[in-house]
């Protein structure tokens, strides 16, 4: 089976945590950084991880790019670090360190010795509120951006596929504007800009500090007080309070041709409801109706239907993730078989998704899918830095511990109806975003 | 476990070396296979590697790509299951199987809950050497497999790929992509699937780890139930691969933004006395986030988003190759910024700095690789194809540490030589002579 290589990563939250790895606990400091440590004593290895509720989608208009941008530009060196200085001591002493930027959060983190967890501190807490940013390292770096949306995004007739999708798909909220940014928008962003961004968002009390592996929370908050405790808040920082989605009464529909297209494929996406505080039953059952109808390429509805059964595709899958701040996206896509047209496979997915609300899943496979819940903790608990990743997005994700720790429960609580009565609120077409993608070649008329 | 107890100095500035130390055990079968053992109950699963040598590089002459449609087909239908069936069985004791391949090894990695164990390799024994290869399934494999040489026919990288593998190793196996062409794989029957199976996966060439929450007893006895049945023998191993790069630059037209280049020349095996210089040399040179690559290309001229340079030993050849992408208008740049690097370090080396920081990445990362029973039974089962024996892990910062900084300049100039540099690039390079 080449699913896995066929396909083209929707990512699948059924992924669950366990209930206590190894020792999961939170404290907070009196200047508002949150913190998260998750004990694991098997290895003498620690993930120091900073989290900031600050992403994409919290960037003013017209400057797309600037959340991404200002995490490049820190590594660029402080009043006491210069450029590169964090990233080669975290190396000199055999650690790796790296960041990332989503719509709701970017985050900091360091792998090393967990006897070197004091150094890794001082150096991301110097760089919460000191960075320095010189005229000569902004705009080299600005270079590198755009080569990075060259590489990733240019280059890859998928990649702008789904970037002109979400825009459809959001038509208010500002999910619709790519991570990395429109690339006119990247060319003109500053290093006021950047700063702009980096002297509000990049505060203790807008930050949550998970730290995992050889360590023991006494210590952490001992180091947390000493290093993060002395630095002051960002006054005035109120919650997150995104513009919200009008209704949306007509469907989408997209086609996308370039040469360069690898594999065509057909794919929808329909905007769905994210995981909240205390509020996880919608987003659960969501979760395990993405494992049923595409988790598994042999076992799953699609890929009975569709791999197996009619051998009209070669891969098919179902994706959703709740772990959102706002509301989300449930995907579907198939790619089909050589000489099956993209108008063809559609019409086999949408025959295949209304038997599905028709009749209700298979029993055996709905029980299957719960005893994974169960492995899944099990298998879970192998990787801590996962795990530290879970929770600190959670956490700005407008989770709480809590609702990590009771998501199994919340995974297990689902009955065959509440997963019916999600799809059937989900499956709208008005909500619905529907796109091709093709080669100029093959047949592009729309049904 | 994952008993890698490493002792850590106290911090002595910044360069405390470090040391891991694995409790391996070796574990030898009623039946007289032999495996590797970390023992650990905190967690109730075991994670199982098994390797079998040779890889796609034994396919048949004229069947290329029946080794890897083959390895597609493991679990898709076994013993009295069929491929649905068998994905149902897995899926209800959340066992994990995964079966891949490459050019010098075929790769099965298992994860078995304690409590379903027994069920669980009964299910992957099947899999091993009970493998249907039913019509359907092959139909349908070959299917994905002609979709993946067709995607791969579109993807610069693939592109590179194939370019450089073609000039570097002709009509050895290593020249060509192991999943075939579309003749070939057309061509392939059921029968050849069979072949292909007997060719690869035989006991003469079989490498098993498992680290987690099984005693040696209980592993010993699991082996025997999964592996027993297996042929003794496979085909004989391929030839060496002769190199046949020369420098220079190729391009292949392909629209774009961005050029992707795909680098390199001769390297040196793993068993050669100055593999670790050449190793801290890479390092300084295009491993680290820090590297002078990196340094040069990236964060003072913004060429490109990122570059790396990599040792390549495979078993019958061994090459040091390197890969960056780059906008078009800035790719001769880039490459002649990289032969620059290249050649500055033949002529000059490393300095003592450079070296030092290299040895305390390497000697500090190394026990940071030990963190999860997959991971480590993926180590240990990679040390054993290597040949290196069991206490390697507690040698190897040593060896790191050894290399001076005369061997580091001897190598470099014995070793690096960047008119020798093959550069594959795909895309529309501007200014760039071929």
């Amino acid at each position: 089976m080449f699913g896995a290589r066929i396909w083209l990563g929707l990512s699948l939250a059924m992924a669950a945590l366990p209930a206590a790895a190894g020792g999961v606990s939170q404290f907070s400091l009196e200047n508002g950084l949150q913190a998260v440590v998750i004990e694991d004593h098997r290895a003498p290895v620690v993930v120091h991880m900073v989290w900031y509720r600050a992403g994409a989608a919290d960037e003013p208009r017209g400057t797309s790019g600037v959340a991404h941008f200002l995490e490049h530009l820190m590594f660029k060196g402080t009043d006491d670090l210069g450029p590169g200085e964090l990233s080669a001591t975290v190396e000199a002493n055999g650690g790796s360190d790296n960041a990332f930027t989503s719509q709701d959060y970017t985050a900091y983190f360091q792998r090393i010795a967990a006897d070197r967890l004091e150094l890794v501190m001082r150096m991301e807490a110097d760089r919460m509120r000191d960075l320095v940013l010189s005229e000569a390292d902004w705009a080299t770096e600005l270079q590198v951006i755009i080569e990075e949306r060259n590489q990733r995004t240019d280059s890859n007739p998928g990649a702008l596929l789904g970037e002109q999708m979400r825009a459809a798909q959001y038509l208010n909220h500002p999910y619709g504007t790519p991570i990395i940014g429109w690339r006119h928008e990247m060319e003109a962003l500053t290093r006021e800009d950047a700063l702009e961004w980096y002297r509000r968002y990049y505060a203790p009390n807008n930050a949550v500090l998970v730290v995992a592996g050889d360590v023991t929370p006494a210590e952490v908050e001992r180091l947390a007080r000493l290093y993060y405790g002395p630095l002051a808040p960002t006054e005035g920082l109120a919650p997150r309070q995104r513009v919200t989605e009008p209704p949306h009464l007509a469907e989408r529909r997209l086609t996308f041709a370039d040469p360069r297209v690898q594999r065509p494929y057909v794919t929808r996406s329909y905007l769905a409801p994210e995981r909240d505080a205390g509020d996880q039953t919608q987003a659960a059952a969501l979760t395990v109706l993405a494992e049923l109808l595409g988790g598994n390429p042999a076992t799953s509805v699609l890929g009975r239907a569709l791999v197996f059964g009619s051998g009209k595709a070669i891969a098919a899958s179902a994706g959703y993730d709740g772990m959102s701040l706002d509301a989300t996206t449930f995907s579907l896509r198939v790619i089909p078989a050589a000489d099956v047209s993209l108008a063809e496979a559609e019409a086999e997915l949408d025959e295949t998704l209304a038997a599905f609300l028709r009749d209700g899943p298979d029993p055996a496979q709905f029980a299957r899918i719960r005893s994974l819940i169960g492995a899944n903790e099990i298998y879970e608990r192998d990787n801590v830095q996962s795990l530290a990743r879970r929770y600190g997005e959670a956490l700005t994700s407008g989770l709480t511990v809590a609702d990590v720790e009771s998501w199994p429960d919340a995974l297990r609580a689902v009955t065959e109806a509440d997963v019916m009565a999600a799809a059937q609120a989900v499956f709208q077409r008005k909500n619905a975003v529907t796109a091709w993608l093709m080669r100029p070649e093959s047949e592009g008329v729309l049904p | 476990m994952i008993r890698v107890i490493a002792a850590f100095a106290l911090m002595v500035g910044l360069a405390a070396p470090a040391r891991a130390v694995v409790e391996i055990a070796e574990v030898t079968s009623p039946g007289g296979l032999t495996a590797w053992l970390v023992e650990n109950h905190e967690i109730p699963f075991v994670a199982l590697e098994i390797r079998f040598a040779g890889g796609a590089s034994l396919d048949a002459p004229g069947k290329r790509g029946a080794i890897h449609l083959m390895t597609g087909l493991l679990e898709e239908g076994a013993g009295i299951l069929d491929a649905q069936g068998f994905a149902e069985e897995a899926e209800a004791l959340a066992a994990e199987f995964r079966f891949d391949v490459g050019d010098d090894l075929l790769s099965v990695s298992a994860r078995m809950l304690t409590e379903n164990r027994d069920a669980s390799v009964a299910l992957l024994r099947a899999a091993l050497i009970e493998t249907r290869f039913d019509a359907d399934a092959l139909e349908r494999v070959r299917g994905q497999v002609l979709s993946i040489i067709d995607a791969d026919s579109r993807d610069p990288e693939a592109i590179a790929t194939e370019t450089f593998a073609r000039a570097a190793w002709g009509e050895h196996p290593y020249g060509s992509a192991l999943h075939g062409t579309r003749e070939s794989v057309v061509a392939l029957t059921q029968a050849d699937m069979f072949e292909a199976r007997a060719r690869v996966m035989a006991r003469d060439r079989i490498r098993i780890a498992a680290v987690g929450d099984i005693t040696p007893e209980a592993l010993g006895a699991l082996l025997d139930t999964l592996l027993a049945g297996l042929p003794e023998a496979g085909a004989p191993m391929p030839p060496r691969a002769d190199l046949g790069l020369t420098g220079g630059v190729s391009v292949v037209d392909f629209a774009g933004p961005q050029s992707i280049v795909l680098f390199g020349q001769v390297g040196l095996p793993i068993t050669d006395p100055d593999y670790f210089a050449a190793y801290l040399i890479d390092q300084i040179m295009g491993s680290g986030i820090g590297s002078r690559l990196m340094t040069e290309v990236r964060e003072k001229r913004g060429l490109s988003y990122g570059i790396s340079s990599f040792l390549v030993p495979r078993d019958r050849s061994e090459t040091w190759q390197g890969y960056f992408a780059s906008a078009n208008e800035k790719v001769a740049e880039a490459i002649a910024v990289t032969r620059e690097e290249w050649g500055r370090m033949a002529r000059e080396g490393a300095s003592e700095a450079e070296l030092t920081a290299a040895k305390t990445y390497l000697t500090g990362a190394y026990p940071l690789r030990f963190d999860g029973n997959g991971r480590i039974a993926s180590i240990l089962v990679g040390m054993q194809h290597q040949g290196l024996p069991r206490d390697y892990i507690n040698t190897r910062n040593a060896r790191v540490e050894a290399v001076t900084l005369d061997d580091i300049r001897r190598v470099a100039e014995r070793l690096l030589n960047a008119d020798a540099l093959r550069f594959v690039v795909v895309g529309q390079p501007v200014g760039l002579a071929q």
